[in-house]
Protein backbone atom coordinates (compact mmCIF):
# COMPACT_ATOMS: atom_id res chain seq x y z
CA UNK A 1 0.00 0.00 0.00
CA UNK A 2 2.81 2.23 1.37
CA UNK A 3 4.54 1.89 -1.82
CA UNK A 4 1.71 2.33 -4.18
CA UNK A 5 1.35 5.80 -2.36
CA UNK A 6 4.51 7.09 -2.44
CA UNK A 7 4.74 6.55 -5.92
CA UNK A 8 0.85 7.68 -6.91
CA UNK A 9 2.38 11.41 -5.80
CA UNK A 10 4.33 11.76 -9.02
CA UNK A 11 2.41 9.73 -10.99
CA UNK A 12 -0.43 12.48 -11.88
CA UNK A 13 3.12 14.75 -13.00
CA UNK A 14 3.97 11.84 -15.16
CA UNK A 15 0.33 11.75 -16.71
CA UNK A 16 0.09 14.86 -17.52
CA UNK A 17 3.88 15.82 -19.13
CA UNK A 18 2.93 15.44 -22.37
CA UNK A 19 0.41 18.21 -22.27
CA UNK A 20 3.35 20.57 -20.26
CA UNK A 21 6.05 19.77 -22.68
CA UNK A 22 3.61 20.06 -25.94
CA UNK A 23 1.80 23.43 -23.97
CA UNK A 24 5.80 24.65 -23.43
CA UNK A 25 6.78 23.97 -27.28
CA UNK A 26 4.39 24.20 -29.01
CA UNK A 27 1.94 27.18 -27.44
CA UNK A 28 3.96 29.30 -25.22
CA UNK A 29 6.68 29.86 -26.98
CA UNK A 30 5.63 29.89 -30.88
CA UNK A 31 2.92 32.88 -29.11
CA UNK A 32 5.68 34.79 -27.18
CA UNK A 33 7.79 34.52 -30.29
CA UNK A 34 5.08 36.12 -32.42
CA UNK A 35 4.81 38.92 -30.07
CA UNK A 36 8.75 39.60 -30.43
CA UNK A 37 8.24 38.93 -34.76
CA UNK A 38 5.34 41.88 -34.56
CA UNK A 39 7.78 44.46 -33.33
CA UNK A 40 10.45 43.44 -35.68
CA UNK A 41 11.72 43.24 -39.55
CA UNK A 42 12.40 40.17 -40.28
CA UNK A 43 15.27 39.29 -42.67
CA UNK A 44 17.33 36.23 -41.92
CA UNK A 45 20.45 36.96 -40.36
CA UNK A 46 19.72 40.17 -39.89
CA UNK A 47 16.39 40.62 -38.40
CA UNK A 48 16.04 43.71 -36.20
CA UNK A 49 13.46 45.77 -34.03
CA UNK A 50 10.90 48.55 -35.82
CA UNK A 51 8.41 49.27 -32.70
CA UNK A 52 4.92 49.82 -34.04
CA UNK A 53 6.14 50.06 -37.65
CA UNK A 54 4.17 46.71 -38.28
CA UNK A 55 1.42 48.00 -36.87
CA UNK A 56 1.12 51.14 -38.48
CA UNK A 57 1.67 49.52 -41.65
CA UNK A 58 -1.95 47.51 -41.14
CA UNK A 59 -3.15 50.29 -40.94
CA UNK A 60 -4.33 49.97 -44.92
CA UNK A 61 -7.47 49.02 -47.20
CA UNK A 62 -6.55 45.33 -47.87
CA UNK A 63 -6.23 45.00 -43.86
CA UNK A 64 -10.01 46.81 -42.91
CA UNK A 65 -11.33 44.11 -45.99
CA UNK A 66 -9.72 41.89 -44.61
CA UNK A 67 -11.49 42.26 -40.95
CA UNK A 68 -14.46 43.38 -42.18
CA UNK A 69 -14.85 40.14 -44.54
CA UNK A 70 -13.67 38.07 -41.41
CA UNK A 71 -16.42 39.74 -39.04
CA UNK A 72 -19.20 39.55 -41.92
CA UNK A 73 -18.78 35.74 -42.13
CA UNK A 74 -18.62 35.26 -38.66
CA UNK A 75 -22.00 37.39 -38.20
CA UNK A 76 -23.54 35.46 -41.02
CA UNK A 77 -22.50 32.28 -40.23
CA UNK A 78 -24.20 32.03 -36.79
CA UNK A 79 -27.06 34.13 -38.05
CA UNK A 80 -27.94 31.08 -40.20
CA UNK A 81 -26.09 28.47 -38.17
CA UNK A 82 -28.00 28.61 -35.23
CA UNK A 83 -31.61 29.43 -35.71
CA UNK A 84 -31.80 27.25 -38.39
CA UNK A 85 -30.43 23.62 -36.76
CA UNK A 86 -31.68 24.54 -33.94
CA UNK A 87 -35.39 24.34 -36.00
CA UNK A 88 -34.34 21.24 -37.91
CA UNK A 89 -33.48 19.47 -34.19
CA UNK A 90 -36.75 20.73 -33.14
CA UNK A 91 -38.40 18.66 -35.65
CA UNK A 92 -36.66 16.21 -35.49
CA UNK A 93 -36.79 15.67 -31.59
CA UNK A 94 -40.64 15.64 -31.87
CA UNK A 95 -42.02 12.41 -31.28
CA UNK A 96 -44.49 12.31 -34.35
CA UNK A 97 -40.49 12.21 -36.37
CA UNK A 98 -40.39 8.95 -38.30
CA UNK A 99 -36.30 8.42 -39.45
CA UNK A 100 -35.37 11.13 -37.62
CA UNK A 101 -31.76 9.35 -37.16
CA UNK A 102 -31.86 8.58 -40.90
CA UNK A 103 -32.49 12.01 -41.66
CA UNK A 104 -29.37 12.88 -39.10
CA UNK A 105 -27.02 11.11 -40.95
CA UNK A 106 -27.92 12.45 -43.83
CA UNK A 107 -27.52 16.11 -42.98
CA UNK A 108 -24.28 14.94 -41.16
CA UNK A 109 -22.60 13.62 -44.36
CA UNK A 110 -21.87 16.77 -45.76
CA UNK A 111 -19.81 17.52 -42.74
CA UNK A 112 -17.29 14.74 -43.44
CA UNK A 113 -16.14 15.75 -46.74
CA UNK A 114 -12.35 17.85 -46.61
CA UNK A 115 -12.84 21.74 -47.41
CA UNK A 116 -10.85 21.17 -50.91
CA UNK A 117 -13.86 19.10 -51.83
CA UNK A 118 -16.42 20.90 -50.96
CA UNK A 119 -15.14 23.70 -52.31
CA UNK A 120 -14.29 22.04 -55.57
CA UNK A 121 -18.15 20.99 -55.53
CA UNK A 122 -19.11 24.95 -55.03
CA UNK A 123 -16.75 26.01 -57.54
CA UNK A 124 -18.28 23.87 -60.10
CA UNK A 125 -21.80 24.41 -58.97
CA UNK A 126 -21.58 28.36 -59.60
CA UNK A 127 -19.23 28.13 -62.04
CA UNK A 128 -19.77 31.52 -64.26
CA UNK A 129 -21.41 30.78 -67.79
CA UNK A 130 -24.82 30.33 -68.96
CA UNK A 131 -24.89 26.46 -68.81
CA UNK A 132 -23.44 25.78 -65.75
CA UNK A 133 -26.55 24.78 -63.36
CA UNK A 134 -27.05 27.16 -61.18
CA UNK A 135 -26.95 30.03 -63.97
CA UNK A 136 -29.27 27.86 -65.57
CA UNK A 137 -31.69 27.55 -62.84
CA UNK A 138 -31.85 31.08 -62.31
CA UNK A 139 -32.07 32.19 -65.74
CA UNK A 140 -36.36 31.33 -66.02
CA UNK A 141 -36.81 33.37 -62.49
CA UNK A 142 -35.12 36.75 -64.95
CA UNK A 143 -31.45 36.22 -62.98
CA UNK A 144 -29.16 37.15 -65.37
CA UNK A 145 -26.40 34.26 -65.62
CA UNK A 146 -23.23 35.57 -63.02
CA UNK A 147 -19.80 34.81 -62.60
CA UNK A 148 -19.89 34.32 -59.04
CA UNK A 149 -16.68 33.62 -58.05
CA UNK A 150 -15.27 37.07 -59.66
CA UNK A 151 -18.29 38.85 -58.94
CA UNK A 152 -18.94 41.22 -56.34
CA UNK A 153 -18.14 41.21 -52.39
CA UNK A 154 -21.35 39.98 -51.69
CA UNK A 155 -21.70 37.22 -54.02
CA UNK A 156 -18.10 36.18 -52.78
CA UNK A 157 -19.53 36.18 -48.58
CA UNK A 158 -22.79 34.49 -49.88
CA UNK A 159 -20.92 31.24 -51.65
CA UNK A 160 -18.79 31.22 -48.40
CA UNK A 161 -21.67 31.54 -46.03
CA UNK A 162 -23.51 28.45 -48.24
CA UNK A 163 -20.81 26.35 -48.28
CA UNK A 164 -20.91 26.47 -44.37
CA UNK A 165 -24.59 25.88 -44.28
CA UNK A 166 -23.86 23.25 -46.06
CA UNK A 167 -20.95 22.03 -44.20
CA UNK A 168 -22.34 22.67 -41.14
CA UNK A 169 -25.64 22.68 -40.35
CA UNK A 170 -25.20 18.30 -39.37
CA UNK A 171 -23.09 18.79 -36.73
CA UNK A 172 -24.62 22.32 -34.99
CA UNK A 173 -28.29 19.52 -35.21
CA UNK A 174 -25.97 17.09 -33.58
CA UNK A 175 -25.24 19.37 -30.70
CA UNK A 176 -28.81 20.77 -30.46
CA UNK A 177 -30.41 17.71 -30.36
CA UNK A 178 -28.47 16.59 -27.66
CA UNK A 179 -29.23 19.53 -25.76
CA UNK A 180 -33.08 18.76 -26.15
CA UNK A 181 -32.45 15.51 -25.17
CA UNK A 182 -31.28 17.03 -21.64
CA UNK A 183 -34.82 19.09 -21.26
CA UNK A 184 -37.26 16.45 -19.24
CA UNK A 185 -40.17 15.50 -20.94
CA UNK A 186 -42.35 16.01 -17.84
CA UNK A 187 -42.04 20.14 -18.31
CA UNK A 188 -43.74 20.25 -22.09
CA UNK A 189 -46.21 17.62 -20.24
CA UNK A 190 -46.79 19.97 -17.39
CA UNK A 191 -46.72 23.11 -20.04
CA UNK A 192 -49.35 21.08 -22.54
CA UNK A 193 -51.89 20.52 -19.38
CA UNK A 194 -51.56 24.59 -18.49
CA UNK A 195 -52.87 24.64 -22.18
CA UNK A 196 -49.82 26.11 -23.53
CA UNK A 197 -49.57 26.41 -27.29
CA UNK A 198 -46.82 24.71 -29.46
CA UNK A 199 -45.01 28.22 -29.76
CA UNK A 200 -45.28 28.90 -26.07
CA UNK A 201 -43.48 25.93 -25.33
CA UNK A 202 -40.51 26.43 -27.92
CA UNK A 203 -39.80 29.95 -26.58
CA UNK A 204 -41.09 29.26 -23.05
CA UNK A 205 -39.15 25.83 -22.49
CA UNK A 206 -37.02 24.82 -25.04
CA UNK A 207 -34.66 27.93 -25.89
CA UNK A 208 -34.55 29.09 -22.43
CA UNK A 209 -33.33 25.41 -21.31
CA UNK A 210 -30.80 24.84 -24.57
CA UNK A 211 -29.25 28.30 -23.79
CA UNK A 212 -25.74 26.42 -22.60
CA UNK A 213 -26.28 24.53 -26.28
CA UNK A 214 -26.08 27.76 -27.92
CA UNK A 215 -23.59 29.54 -25.62
CA UNK A 216 -21.40 27.26 -26.78
CA UNK A 217 -22.23 26.42 -30.16
CA UNK A 218 -22.18 30.23 -30.62
CA UNK A 219 -18.69 30.34 -29.22
CA UNK A 220 -17.44 27.92 -31.28
CA UNK A 221 -18.83 29.70 -34.34
CA UNK A 222 -16.81 33.04 -33.13
CA UNK A 223 -13.77 31.17 -33.04
CA UNK A 224 -14.40 29.41 -36.21
CA UNK A 225 -15.30 32.60 -38.23
CA UNK A 226 -12.99 34.57 -37.11
CA UNK A 227 -10.10 32.07 -38.13
CA UNK A 228 -11.86 30.64 -41.12
CA UNK A 229 -9.20 31.08 -44.06
CA UNK A 230 -8.94 27.26 -45.79
CA UNK A 231 -12.75 28.02 -47.43
CA UNK A 232 -11.75 31.24 -49.18
CA UNK A 233 -8.13 29.97 -50.55
CA UNK A 234 -9.55 26.83 -51.86
CA UNK A 235 -12.48 28.53 -53.38
CA UNK A 236 -9.88 31.69 -55.46
CA UNK A 237 -6.52 29.52 -55.48
CA UNK A 238 -5.32 29.31 -59.00
CA UNK A 239 -6.83 32.69 -59.90
CA UNK A 240 -4.30 35.05 -61.67
CA UNK A 241 -2.38 36.88 -58.63
CA UNK A 242 -3.00 33.65 -56.07
CA UNK A 243 -6.34 35.25 -54.12
CA UNK A 244 -9.37 36.12 -55.05
CA UNK A 245 -10.30 39.65 -57.23
CA UNK A 246 -10.08 43.12 -55.26
CA UNK A 247 -10.15 40.63 -52.33
CA UNK A 248 -13.46 39.75 -52.01
CA UNK A 249 -12.29 36.95 -50.21
CA UNK A 250 -9.53 38.11 -48.14
CA UNK A 251 -9.66 37.27 -45.00
CA UNK A 252 -7.61 37.63 -42.00
CA UNK A 253 -6.08 34.73 -41.58
CA UNK A 254 -6.04 34.97 -45.45
CA UNK A 255 -4.01 37.84 -44.94
CA UNK A 256 -1.29 36.55 -42.66
CA UNK A 257 -0.63 33.52 -44.95
CA UNK A 258 -0.44 36.42 -47.43
CA UNK A 259 1.87 38.70 -46.07
CA UNK A 260 3.83 36.00 -44.34
CA UNK A 261 4.12 32.91 -46.45
CA UNK A 262 3.71 34.40 -49.99
CA UNK A 263 5.18 37.95 -49.29
CA UNK A 264 8.00 36.68 -46.88
CA UNK A 265 6.89 39.59 -44.22
CA UNK A 266 6.85 36.90 -40.67
CA UNK A 267 6.68 40.33 -38.57
CA UNK A 268 3.98 41.84 -40.41
CA UNK A 269 2.00 38.45 -40.28
CA UNK A 270 2.60 38.13 -36.62
CA UNK A 271 1.09 41.45 -36.05
CA UNK A 272 -1.99 40.57 -38.29
CA UNK A 273 -1.85 37.82 -36.41
CA UNK A 274 -2.27 39.14 -32.88
CA UNK A 275 -4.83 41.64 -34.10
CA UNK A 276 -6.79 38.82 -34.85
CA UNK A 277 -6.32 37.20 -31.44
CA UNK A 278 -7.30 40.41 -29.31
CA UNK A 279 -10.42 40.95 -31.94
CA UNK A 280 -11.28 37.16 -31.20
CA UNK A 281 -11.06 37.47 -27.63
CA UNK A 282 -13.18 40.91 -27.27
CA UNK A 283 -15.54 39.53 -29.38
CA UNK A 284 -16.25 35.95 -27.55
CA UNK A 285 -15.86 37.92 -24.41
CA UNK A 286 -18.57 40.16 -25.64
CA UNK A 287 -20.89 37.49 -26.52
CA UNK A 288 -20.67 35.17 -23.52
CA UNK A 289 -21.36 38.48 -21.41
CA UNK A 290 -24.46 39.18 -23.30
CA UNK A 291 -25.72 35.76 -22.68
CA UNK A 292 -24.85 36.48 -18.64
CA UNK A 293 -22.52 34.13 -18.75
CA UNK A 294 -20.27 35.70 -15.90
CA UNK A 295 -23.50 36.80 -14.33
CA UNK A 296 -24.00 34.22 -10.99
CA UNK A 297 -27.30 32.09 -11.82
CA UNK A 298 -29.66 34.26 -10.11
CA UNK A 299 -33.29 32.32 -8.50
CA UNK B 1 -59.17 10.47 -30.63
CA UNK B 2 -59.52 9.42 -33.99
CA UNK B 3 -59.21 13.19 -35.09
CA UNK B 4 -56.21 13.42 -32.99
CA UNK B 5 -54.14 10.58 -34.92
CA UNK B 6 -55.40 11.99 -38.00
CA UNK B 7 -53.46 14.43 -37.20
CA UNK B 8 -50.49 13.01 -35.97
CA UNK B 9 -50.10 11.21 -38.95
CA UNK B 10 -50.52 14.14 -41.17
CA UNK B 11 -48.32 15.91 -39.08
CA UNK B 12 -45.72 13.01 -39.65
CA UNK B 13 -46.36 13.16 -43.31
CA UNK B 14 -45.61 16.77 -43.76
CA UNK B 15 -42.12 16.02 -41.65
CA UNK B 16 -40.72 13.29 -43.69
CA UNK B 17 -41.59 15.30 -46.98
CA UNK B 18 -40.00 17.98 -45.21
CA UNK B 19 -37.02 16.03 -44.17
CA UNK B 20 -36.81 14.23 -47.45
CA UNK B 21 -36.72 17.42 -49.27
CA UNK B 22 -33.99 18.94 -47.48
CA UNK B 23 -32.00 15.69 -47.29
CA UNK B 24 -31.71 15.84 -51.33
CA UNK B 25 -30.67 19.12 -51.22
CA UNK B 26 -28.03 18.39 -48.85
CA UNK B 27 -27.01 15.22 -51.02
CA UNK B 28 -27.16 16.95 -54.11
CA UNK B 29 -23.75 18.70 -54.35
CA UNK B 30 -21.99 14.84 -53.54
CA UNK B 31 -24.64 13.59 -56.14
CA UNK B 32 -23.53 16.24 -58.74
CA UNK B 33 -19.68 15.23 -57.83
CA UNK B 34 -20.13 11.49 -58.23
CA UNK B 35 -21.73 12.16 -61.65
CA UNK B 36 -18.62 14.88 -62.89
CA UNK B 37 -16.04 12.74 -62.17
CA UNK B 38 -17.06 10.41 -65.08
CA UNK B 39 -16.68 13.49 -67.27
CA UNK B 40 -14.52 14.75 -69.35
CA UNK B 41 -12.47 17.57 -66.81
CA UNK B 42 -12.22 20.24 -70.09
CA UNK B 43 -15.42 20.39 -70.04
CA UNK B 44 -16.38 20.69 -66.33
CA UNK B 45 -13.43 23.14 -66.79
CA UNK B 46 -15.24 25.49 -69.52
CA UNK B 47 -19.07 25.28 -68.62
CA UNK B 48 -18.94 23.89 -64.78
CA UNK B 49 -21.60 21.20 -63.69
CA UNK B 50 -24.43 21.88 -65.91
CA UNK B 51 -27.81 20.27 -66.09
CA UNK B 52 -26.40 17.50 -69.25
CA UNK B 53 -23.37 16.25 -66.14
CA UNK B 54 -26.50 15.40 -63.65
CA UNK B 55 -27.61 12.89 -66.35
CA UNK B 56 -26.40 9.57 -65.87
CA UNK B 57 -25.67 9.24 -69.39
CA UNK B 58 -22.41 9.21 -71.66
CA UNK B 59 -20.80 8.61 -68.38
CA UNK B 60 -16.89 7.00 -68.94
CA UNK B 61 -14.56 5.29 -66.31
CA UNK B 62 -11.10 6.69 -68.11
CA UNK B 63 -10.69 9.58 -65.43
CA UNK B 64 -10.77 7.28 -62.51
CA UNK B 65 -8.58 4.58 -64.55
CA UNK B 66 -6.36 7.78 -65.01
CA UNK B 67 -5.63 7.84 -61.18
CA UNK B 68 -4.15 5.50 -61.09
CA UNK B 69 -1.69 6.43 -64.10
CA UNK B 70 -1.41 10.65 -64.55
CA UNK B 71 1.46 11.26 -64.20
CA UNK B 72 3.08 7.85 -62.41
CA UNK B 73 0.92 7.56 -60.21
CA UNK B 74 0.38 10.54 -58.42
CA UNK B 75 -2.29 10.16 -56.55
CA UNK B 76 -1.80 6.70 -55.19
CA UNK B 77 1.14 8.40 -53.47
CA UNK B 78 -1.12 11.24 -52.13
CA UNK B 79 -3.61 8.84 -50.53
CA UNK B 80 -0.72 6.57 -49.31
CA UNK B 81 0.01 9.32 -47.52
CA UNK B 82 -3.00 10.40 -46.42
CA UNK B 83 -3.35 6.95 -44.92
CA UNK B 84 0.38 7.29 -43.11
CA UNK B 85 -1.36 10.72 -41.41
CA UNK B 86 -4.04 9.47 -40.28
CA UNK B 87 -2.47 6.20 -38.29
CA UNK B 88 0.13 7.83 -36.89
CA UNK B 89 -1.22 11.47 -35.77
CA UNK B 90 -4.40 9.39 -34.53
CA UNK B 91 -2.94 6.63 -32.76
CA UNK B 92 0.08 9.25 -31.14
CA UNK B 93 -2.76 11.55 -30.25
CA UNK B 94 -4.59 9.29 -28.75
CA UNK B 95 -1.79 7.72 -26.80
CA UNK B 96 -0.89 11.31 -25.14
CA UNK B 97 -4.04 12.60 -24.94
CA UNK B 98 -5.44 9.64 -23.03
CA UNK B 99 -2.68 9.83 -20.28
CA UNK B 100 -3.56 13.42 -19.80
CA UNK B 101 -6.98 12.98 -19.64
CA UNK B 102 -6.50 9.99 -17.10
CA UNK B 103 -3.90 11.64 -15.57
CA UNK B 104 -6.36 14.90 -14.74
CA UNK B 105 -9.83 12.90 -14.58
CA UNK B 106 -8.21 10.18 -11.88
CA UNK B 107 -5.35 12.45 -9.35
CA UNK B 108 -6.29 15.36 -7.25
CA UNK B 109 -2.76 17.11 -7.03
CA UNK B 110 -1.27 20.13 -6.74
CA UNK B 111 -1.40 22.72 -10.13
CA UNK B 112 -4.05 20.12 -11.83
CA UNK B 113 -6.06 23.41 -11.80
CA UNK B 114 -3.53 25.46 -13.45
CA UNK B 115 -3.04 22.98 -16.58
CA UNK B 116 -7.21 22.85 -16.54
CA UNK B 117 -6.84 26.41 -16.85
CA UNK B 118 -3.87 26.24 -19.40
CA UNK B 119 -6.12 23.69 -21.64
CA UNK B 120 -9.21 26.37 -21.79
CA UNK B 121 -6.55 29.10 -22.80
CA UNK B 122 -5.20 26.84 -25.43
CA UNK B 123 -8.74 26.34 -26.94
CA UNK B 124 -9.25 29.97 -26.91
CA UNK B 125 -6.25 30.97 -29.04
CA UNK B 126 -6.73 30.25 -33.14
CA UNK B 127 -4.28 27.78 -33.61
CA UNK B 128 -3.94 30.07 -37.29
CA UNK B 129 -2.25 32.95 -35.35
CA UNK B 130 0.71 30.25 -34.73
CA UNK B 131 1.47 29.02 -38.07
CA UNK B 132 4.04 31.86 -38.54
CA UNK B 133 5.93 30.64 -35.56
CA UNK B 134 5.61 27.07 -35.77
CA UNK B 135 6.41 27.28 -38.92
CA UNK B 136 10.68 28.85 -37.89
CA UNK B 137 9.94 26.20 -35.40
CA UNK B 138 9.41 23.36 -37.96
CA UNK B 139 12.08 24.98 -39.65
CA UNK B 140 14.26 25.12 -36.96
CA UNK B 141 14.42 21.51 -36.15
CA UNK B 142 14.69 20.14 -39.93
CA UNK B 143 10.96 19.15 -39.97
CA UNK B 144 9.78 20.49 -43.15
CA UNK B 145 8.36 18.59 -45.44
CA UNK B 146 8.28 15.37 -43.33
CA UNK B 147 5.29 13.56 -40.98
CA UNK B 148 7.02 14.41 -37.94
CA UNK B 149 6.45 18.35 -38.72
CA UNK B 150 2.48 18.19 -39.76
CA UNK B 151 2.08 15.44 -36.63
CA UNK B 152 4.27 16.42 -33.28
CA UNK B 153 2.98 20.54 -33.05
CA UNK B 154 -0.61 19.15 -32.63
CA UNK B 155 -0.21 15.21 -31.00
CA UNK B 156 -1.35 16.88 -28.10
CA UNK B 157 -5.25 17.91 -28.01
CA UNK B 158 -6.74 19.95 -25.21
CA UNK B 159 -10.15 18.63 -26.99
CA UNK B 160 -9.74 15.04 -26.86
CA UNK B 161 -7.78 15.55 -23.19
CA UNK B 162 -11.45 16.82 -21.92
CA UNK B 163 -13.20 13.71 -23.40
CA UNK B 164 -10.82 11.62 -22.16
CA UNK B 165 -10.84 13.70 -18.70
CA UNK B 166 -14.72 13.56 -18.76
CA UNK B 167 -15.10 9.92 -19.55
CA UNK B 168 -12.82 8.88 -16.81
CA UNK B 169 -14.23 10.70 -14.43
CA UNK B 170 -17.50 8.51 -14.78
CA UNK B 171 -16.01 5.55 -13.69
CA UNK B 172 -16.23 4.03 -10.41
CA UNK B 173 -13.13 4.63 -8.32
CA UNK B 174 -13.92 1.05 -6.93
CA UNK B 175 -11.65 -0.56 -9.83
CA UNK B 176 -8.64 1.61 -8.92
CA UNK B 177 -8.53 0.85 -5.78
CA UNK B 178 -8.97 -2.91 -6.57
CA UNK B 179 -5.61 -2.01 -8.38
CA UNK B 180 -4.18 -0.59 -5.82
CA UNK B 181 -4.78 -3.30 -3.49
CA UNK B 182 -3.52 -5.76 -6.22
CA UNK B 183 -0.30 -4.23 -5.48
CA UNK B 184 -0.33 -2.59 -9.49
CA UNK B 185 1.65 0.36 -10.23
CA UNK B 186 -0.08 3.60 -10.88
CA UNK B 187 1.00 2.99 -14.59
CA UNK B 188 -0.01 -0.78 -14.42
CA UNK B 189 -3.16 0.19 -13.49
CA UNK B 190 -4.17 2.97 -16.43
CA UNK B 191 -2.83 0.12 -18.79
CA UNK B 192 -4.34 -3.60 -17.57
CA UNK B 193 -7.21 -1.83 -15.67
CA UNK B 194 -8.75 1.22 -16.59
CA UNK B 195 -7.51 1.94 -20.33
CA UNK B 196 -9.51 -1.20 -21.67
CA UNK B 197 -12.45 0.45 -19.71
CA UNK B 198 -12.31 3.81 -21.57
CA UNK B 199 -12.02 1.90 -25.12
CA UNK B 200 -15.52 3.49 -26.05
CA UNK B 201 -13.67 6.87 -25.71
CA UNK B 202 -10.61 5.59 -27.39
CA UNK B 203 -13.40 4.62 -29.86
CA UNK B 204 -15.35 7.80 -30.38
CA UNK B 205 -11.50 9.83 -30.20
CA UNK B 206 -10.13 7.78 -32.77
CA UNK B 207 -13.07 8.15 -35.69
CA UNK B 208 -13.05 11.95 -34.82
CA UNK B 209 -9.20 12.20 -34.53
CA UNK B 210 -8.78 10.05 -37.65
CA UNK B 211 -11.41 12.30 -39.74
CA UNK B 212 -9.83 15.33 -39.14
CA UNK B 213 -6.19 14.45 -40.02
CA UNK B 214 -7.46 12.79 -43.10
CA UNK B 215 -8.92 16.14 -44.23
CA UNK B 216 -6.25 18.30 -42.15
CA UNK B 217 -5.28 20.98 -44.70
CA UNK B 218 -3.53 24.20 -43.68
CA UNK B 219 -0.69 22.94 -41.63
CA UNK B 220 0.10 20.37 -44.35
CA UNK B 221 -0.10 22.73 -46.92
CA UNK B 222 2.83 24.76 -45.20
CA UNK B 223 5.29 21.52 -44.18
CA UNK B 224 4.48 19.75 -46.95
CA UNK B 225 6.59 21.00 -49.84
CA UNK B 226 6.87 18.29 -52.70
CA UNK B 227 4.83 16.43 -54.73
CA UNK B 228 5.75 12.84 -53.57
CA UNK B 229 4.97 14.00 -49.72
CA UNK B 230 1.45 15.69 -50.38
CA UNK B 231 -1.85 14.74 -48.55
CA UNK B 232 -4.95 14.15 -50.67
CA UNK B 233 -6.31 17.54 -50.11
CA UNK B 234 -3.02 19.51 -50.28
CA UNK B 235 -2.50 17.33 -53.84
CA UNK B 236 -6.04 17.75 -54.78
CA UNK B 237 -5.75 21.95 -54.10
CA UNK B 238 -2.88 21.94 -56.13
CA UNK B 239 -5.10 21.06 -59.14
CA UNK B 240 -7.37 24.10 -59.03
CA UNK B 241 -5.91 26.10 -61.86
CA UNK B 242 -7.84 27.59 -64.41
CA UNK B 243 -5.48 26.40 -67.18
CA UNK B 244 -4.44 22.49 -68.36
CA UNK B 245 -6.70 19.40 -67.96
CA UNK B 246 -5.77 18.90 -64.30
CA UNK B 247 -10.06 18.18 -63.69
CA UNK B 248 -10.01 15.26 -64.84
CA UNK B 249 -7.55 13.96 -61.86
CA UNK B 250 -9.03 16.19 -59.72
CA UNK B 251 -12.74 15.54 -59.77
CA UNK B 252 -12.49 11.56 -59.47
CA UNK B 253 -9.51 11.80 -57.14
CA UNK B 254 -12.34 14.00 -55.01
CA UNK B 255 -14.83 11.47 -55.17
CA UNK B 256 -12.00 8.89 -54.23
CA UNK B 257 -10.81 11.06 -51.23
CA UNK B 258 -14.35 10.97 -50.02
CA UNK B 259 -15.61 8.04 -50.37
CA UNK B 260 -13.62 5.93 -47.55
CA UNK B 261 -15.06 8.71 -44.59
CA UNK B 262 -18.82 7.95 -45.70
CA UNK B 263 -18.14 4.29 -45.71
CA UNK B 264 -16.86 4.66 -42.29
CA UNK B 265 -19.85 7.04 -41.33
CA UNK B 266 -22.22 4.42 -41.99
CA UNK B 267 -20.16 1.50 -39.68
CA UNK B 268 -19.64 4.09 -36.79
CA UNK B 269 -22.52 6.55 -36.63
CA UNK B 270 -22.65 6.41 -33.11
CA UNK B 271 -19.03 6.85 -32.59
CA UNK B 272 -18.96 9.95 -34.50
CA UNK B 273 -21.98 11.30 -32.38
CA UNK B 274 -20.42 10.04 -29.31
CA UNK B 275 -17.16 12.32 -29.85
CA UNK B 276 -19.00 15.44 -30.61
CA UNK B 277 -21.57 15.22 -28.20
CA UNK B 278 -19.26 13.98 -24.83
CA UNK B 279 -20.17 11.96 -22.06
CA UNK B 280 -22.89 10.57 -24.39
CA UNK B 281 -21.07 6.68 -25.26
CA UNK B 282 -23.03 3.94 -23.67
CA UNK B 283 -20.45 -0.04 -23.88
Amino acid sequence: MKRSIGSSRFAPYLFTLPFIVSFLAFYLYPLISTVFMSFQEIIPGKSHFIGLLNYKRLMNPIMYTAIWNSFRYTVLTIAVLIPLPILFAVLLNSPGNPASSVFRGALFIPTLISVVVAGTIIRLLFAGGPAAIVNSVLLPFGVKPKDWLVGNSQQAMFLLVLMATWRWTGVNIIYFLSGLQNIPRDLYEAASIDGASAWYKLFRVTLPLLKPTIIFVTTISVFGGFAMFEESYILWSGNSGGGSPNNVGLTMVGYIYMKGFQGGAMGLGSAIGLILLLIVLVVSIGQLNLFGFFKKEER
Amino acid sequence: MKSLHASTLRTQVILAVFFTLLCLGFLFPIYALVLASFRPGRDLIRFGITAKTLLPRGLTLDFWLNLFTTRNGIYLVWFRNSIILVVLQTSLSLFFSSLVGYGLGVYEFKGKNLILILMLLVMMVPIQILILPLYNLVNAFKSMNTFRGIIFPFVVSPFAIFFFRQYVIGIPTDFLDAGRIDGLSEGGIYLRIMAPLMAPAFGAMAILGALQAWNNFLWPLIVMRTGNMFTLPVGLAGLLTPYGNNYDMLISGAVMATLPIIIIFFFFQRYFIAGLTTGGIKG
